[in-house]
């Protein structure tokens, strides 16, 4: 790991400014992504801005409804927080299925949304990988892409945003605050990731100076019959191969409402709109859930070692709304 | 030296003869290790210490033409960068000799730091030296080398098909066969003819791979994370030409080997070196990517069973062949059919193994090295004959059950195999299985039950050992054995305890230390055998000195006894009621103690004893064949939608001859069905067939089983002792995890339908 200089911030204001003056700056939140890859030498900031004693660590109401987090609220207390657990089960669900108990303990909301991918290449200096040098090829696509995506890849970068909580955030219409020198930004988390083009090194739409500061959820009636279902290669810890993020309302045997997000199989927290589309005013059945899977899944592209991701995600889609129906959501 | 106090025994659940042997003590090294008192090799304080970190080469074959560690020396705490243009000379590693089992101590045939070849992708190339261990990481991180490219070979499926011969050798037998099983195969009224592929897989001990090293002069002392002290010293005597007598090498706690810590790889070697030249002290802890880039893993294997039956099961061949990978620097060949000469009692066999040399890192043994990965292959296959058969899977083992071994038709010490699957199917449940596969369901899961035998050989190796009884009443055993979590410090206490007749409280047991009597490396599952070996006649020796020296006083109630009326007991030497204590015998003597040896530490001795052990050594094997196993039962769950699997139910029931602890028994048996577990649905070491490099080397993608991977386990002895071993007791360290993998792809396939003949059993091959 490069030698670093470390410093903490106390409030918004200063963290902003700090980072606004060193160019080689980033922010620490709990720090199990960052300091990981700077270990690999893949992350190499001059300065680390310790932001872990801002105070953004509250989980508020809204007037409307909705809910404010705190960019620096940490997965854990996230999880089981009794407004989001009744509000918006499917959230505090996939939570849980992350990381393990001391690294969720450790992550923020902020770092989370900012986690970088898994891929193996990513990982290693002695790879191809375009994301981490530009220009230098991807070793993933003739390579190990078992964990890769096939929604939303390129040629340069076929990489999984790997975030469990991000899926169910995309999936609730949550909006990202960000602060900055300049003033402060909402953005829709939907638009807050960026697929990889030609520029996979450019993850997000957040500029390198500015803060996370809080993600807020609307209202949404709807996400109290919601679930999150990952699918992966042990029970416990470790990352989606796909994962599905789903609220569902039923009147009358016919859809009337649904959110539906994927994880695991895309470039970045994936809402599922063609299969909203499709089944919005569709009769609630296994026929019905299927067609709108196979349309999600119909730009989908498979490479050496992932092409099996495109069934299993159209069956976890179908699965969980099957299980949405019947069982109702998560406890 | 490791002195543990011997807590008291707590637990007493008497299994087998003894009052300590066959009770489930609670482990010596216990309190030591979970207050951290307990000093593993890179924690051993040193003032002055300096820490080292390797640089890994990024390609499989070439010649280094540069290395630039100019950036390296120049970050602030480093003392050296040390690569192959100013490394001292080492003499290359010896060749491997088929009389020496030492001679096998080298990992690799790689003379690190000595040359410009490069041999596999991830080579160390150079070691820094800093005052920090961060600080020689961020070197290493800098330090720039250029290649001249060589061709390699690196991809393991596509080499098969040019696979060799595997050297056979009397201790590693690679095959043997009787009469035409190729003709009986075809001309079975029923057969199968599968093909099974296994992946490499890593030991992932808990520790990493550390060395702390230093020298006084001549002299050099050695804290090791090792299965195997005698080896590292006579390897490191012999590369920097320095007599072996001079070396001392300490490892009395190692955070687990499972055969990865065995051989001496480069770490060790590399950080004595950085000692030697910078004149510190210099510990060195690998990464765990280190460990993956350093130290060889488990072949990869592509297997073949054929198997050629009667329609009432009776088998008429049996055909199981294998190919697995060597480096082209060295590897430990796996004996992948071993247990398919000894498991049915085919009128035909054929077993073949062969190799393909790779540009890839000395592979090494690993549990159970063949077995582990050799049973899933055979015992599937069983599966799919019975299935074939329409026939109970248990049924068709039975049928087929020798009553010598299949191959050479030697006698068998001791088989309970059909004890122990009566055993199991009972407790079990094996009769509410159905026999349709795909047919059971609990909401979301289809389930099914699935079993395998689980096979392990016996032998042992050979040991020293002195035992002191002293004035005190304390006893003393002393042996440079290996304790890494096994629990064998506490099986020795146990076994002194008894044949002394003394309270285990009052045993101590000293061990994992060259400056000990020699033992020999914790492998094979040999360690307790061969250990209680020489510590029972040690103890004999010792009863037979103390009742001389009690005959000498005309005081002593033992005037006149004669040992074969002896009994030990009480702390001393009774017959009838009469007798007195050891302490007694002492201090009636005025000696403070009496010291009984078992082996000679003389280079002669040595040679005497080493050649004595290998004539008794190939005598038993033709005399015996000697195994443990066993029967292990399992249910798993499949997702009907998604495929993922999940073990709900285990029982192992196994016959280990006696067991001496039941504690540490189940520890060892639990962990290698744990492993298993591993090696049946998730592990794999990803090698890139583009550059032979380790894509996966951290447990955050390696893929171990957690917790919620593993089931309640239940574990059963038939604790039945084998008449040619010593206190019976057969070795229970690697069949824990054989025959796992097997009997989940068994359920997995009573579950589904679906075979897999592919390890790891992932979701993907089973949607
Ligand atoms: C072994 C392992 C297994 C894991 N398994 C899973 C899993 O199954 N599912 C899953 O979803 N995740 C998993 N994770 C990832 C984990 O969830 C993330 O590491 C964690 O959420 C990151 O949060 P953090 O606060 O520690 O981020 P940090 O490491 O502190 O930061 C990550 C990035 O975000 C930036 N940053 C942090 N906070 C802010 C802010 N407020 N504003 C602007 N920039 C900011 C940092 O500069 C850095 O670039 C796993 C991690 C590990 C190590
Ligand atoms: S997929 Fe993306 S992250 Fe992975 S190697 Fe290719 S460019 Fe790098």
């Amino acid at each position: 790991m490069k030698t670093f200089a470390y410093l903490s911030a106390p409030d918004v204001p200063s963290a902003v400014r700090a980072i606004s003056t060193e160019p080689g700056a980033k922010f620490l939140g709990g720090g199990t992504n960052l300091v990981d890859l700077m270990r690999e030498g893949v992350e190499a900031p001059d300065t680390v801005i310790d932001i872990t004693r801002l105070p953004l660590t509250g989980v508020e109401e809204l007037p409307d409804g909705g809910v404010r987090i705190g960019a620096l609220v940490r997965n854990s207390h996230l999880a089981a927080n009794q407004l989001i657990r009744s509000r918006y089960p499917l959230l505090s669900q996939a939570i849980l299925t992350g990381a393990s108990a001391q690294l969720r303990n450790m992550a923020t909301v902020g770092g989370n949304l900012l986690q970088r991918t898994r891929c193996l290449y990513f990982y290693d200096s002695a790879a191809a990988c375009n994301k981490r040098e530009p220009g230098s090829g991807c070793d993933a696509i003739g390579g190990f892409n078992r964990g890769n995506a096939i929604l939303g890849a390129s040629e340069s970068c076929i990489a999984t945003h790997p975030s469990d909580m991000a899926v169910a955030l995309v999936a609730l219409d949550a909006v990202v605050e960000v602060e900055s020198v300049r003033g402060t930004r909402r953005i829709p988390l939907v638009d807050f990731h960026r697929l990889p083009g030609t520029t996979p090194q450019v993850e997000t739409v957040l500029e390198a100076d500015e803060l996370i500061t809080a993600v807020e959820l609307p209202p949404l009636p709807l996400a109290a019959t919601s679930r999150y279902r990952k699918v992966r290669d042990r029970a416990s810890y470790a990352f989606a191969l796909v994962s599905v993020a789903a609220a569902l309302e039923v009147e009358g045997g016919v859809v009337t409402g649904v959110r539906i997000a994927l994880g695991g199989v895309a470039t970045k927290p994936w809402r599922a709109h063609e299969a909203e589309r499709v089944l919005l005013g569709a009769p609630a059945t296994d026929e019905s859930f299927r067609r709108a899977a196979e349309a999600e899944l119909a730009p989908a592209v498979g490479r050496s070692q992932n092409e099996f991701k495109i069934e299993l995600a159209q069956r976890a889609i179908v699965a969980t709304l099957r299980t949405l129906l019947t069982e109702g959501g998560a406890a | 030296m490791t002195q543990v106090q011997n807590p008291p025994v707590t637990t007493t659940t008497t299994t087998a003869a003894g009052k300590y042997v066959g009770q489930a003590v609670d482990r010596v090294d216990g309190a030591v290790k979970t207050t951290g008192e307990a000093r593993f090799a890179a924690e051993v304080p040193y003032a002055n210490v300096a820490h080292a970190a390797l640089v890994h080469s990024t390609v499989s074959r070439g010649r280094i033409t540069a290395v630039d560690t100019t950036a390296a020396a120049a970050v602030e705490g480093v003392i050296s960068v040390i690569t192959h243009e100013n490394a001292v000379r080492m003499r290359p590693p010896s060749k491997v000799s088929p009389i020496d089992i030492d001679s096998m101590a080298s990992g690799t045939t790689v003379n690190y730091l000595n040359t410009d070849q490069v041999s596999w992708n991830g080579q160390p190339i150079a070691v820094v030296v800093a005052e920090t261990p961060h600080a020689a990481h961020e070197a290493a991180g800098l330090v720039r080398a250029t290649y001249e490219v060589q061709p390699s070979t690196v991809d393991f499926k596509a080499e098969a098909p040019n696979a060799e011969p595997q050297p056979s050798s009397l201790i590693l037998p690679s095959g043997g066969s009787k009469g035409d099983a190729e003709a009986a195969l075809a001309a079975a009224p029923v057969s199968v003819d599968l093909r099974f592929t296994t992946p490499m897989h890593h030991h992932n001990a808990i520790e990493p791979h550390a060395t702390t090293a230093v020298w006084d002069g001549d002299r050099l002392t050695v804290h090791e994370a090792s299965q195997s002290v005698v080896w590292v010293r006579k390897h490191l005597a012999h590369k920097f030409s320095v007599p072996a007598e001079g070396i001392r090498v300490i490892a009395p706690f190692v955070g687990g080997g499972f055969g990865g810590k065995a051989n001496v790889w480069a770490g060790t070697i590399l950080t004595v070196l950085a000692a030697r030249m910078t004149g510190r002290p210099v510990r060195m802890l690998l990464t765990r990517e280190g460990v993956y880039r350093t130290v060889g893993g488990r072949t990869p294997t592509i297997q073949r069973v054929a198997l050629g039956a009667r329609s009432d099961g009776h088998l008429t061949s049996l055909i199981h062949t294998s190919v697995s990978q060597l480096g082209r620097v060295g590897g430990m060949a796996e004996p992948v059919t071993s247990q398919s000469s000894h498991l049915y009692a085919a009128d035909n066999l054929l077993l073949k193994q062969e190799i393909v040399k790779l540009d890839q890192i000395a592979n090494t043994s690993m549990r159970a090295p063949g077995e582990a990965i050799g049973t899933y292959a055979i015992e599937v296959a069983i599966d799919e004959l019975a299935a074939e058969l329409g026939m109970d899977p248990i049924e068709l083992r039975m049928v087929n059950e020798p009553e010598t071994d299949p191959l050479h038709g030697r006698k068998f010490s001791h088989r309970m195999l059909r004890e122990a699957y009566a055993r199991g199917a009972e407790r079990f449940g094996w009769a509410n299985r159905s026999p349709e596969p795909g047919v059971t369901r609990d909401g979301r899961w289809l389930v099914g039950m699935g079993v395998a035998t689980a096979y392990h050989p016996s032998f042992q190796l050979r040991a020293n050992v002195t035992v002191r009884v002293s004035v005190d009443g304390g006893v003393l055993v002393r042996c440079g054995f290996q304790e890494m979590g096994m629990g064998g410090a506490t099986a020795q206490a146990q076994i002194a305890a008894d044949a002394l007749g003394v309270p285990f409280e009052s045993v101590r047991v000293e061990y994992g230390d060259t400056a000990l009597p020699l033992a020999p490396m914790a492998g094979g599952s040999a360690q307790t055998a061969s250990v209680a070996t020489s510590l029972l006649a040690a103890c004999e020796k010792l009863k037979k000195s103390m009742l001389e020296l009690a005959k000498k006083s005309s005081e002593s109630p033992l005037r006149g006894a004669r040992a074969a009326d002896l009994s030990a007991r009480d702390g001393g030497l009774f017959h009838g009621g009469r007798g007195e204590t050891y302490a007694s015998i002492l201090a009636r003597a005025g000696i403070p103690s009496v010291d009984a040896a078992i082996g000679s530490e003389t280079r002669l001795g040595d040679l005497v004893g080493n050649m004595r052990f290998m004539s008794k050594f190939l005598m038993d094997r033709r005399r015996w064949v000697k195994a443990a196993c066993g029967a292990q039962f399992c249910e798993v769950r499949v997702d009907a939608d998604t495929g993922e699997v999940r073990v709900s139910r285990w029982l192992g029931v196994f016959d280990v001859g006696t067991v001496i602890n039941a504690k540490t028994a189940t520890s060892q048996l639990k962990g290698g069905i744990v492993m298993g577990i591993g090696a049946a649905l998730s592990e794999e070491s990803l090698v890139d067939p583009r550059h032979g490099r380790v894509m996966n080397p951290s447990l955050a993608e390696y893929h171990l089983p957690v917790h919620a991977d593993v089931p309640r386990i239940d574990v059963e002895y038939l604790d039945v002792p084998d008449p040619t071993m010593p206190l019976g007791l057969l070795g229970i360290g690697e069949v824990g995890i054989t025959g796992v993998a097997g009997a989940i792809a068994n359920a997995v396939h009573n579950a589904t339908g679906k075979r897999v003949r592919d390890l790891p059993i992932t979701l993907d091959k089973l949607l």
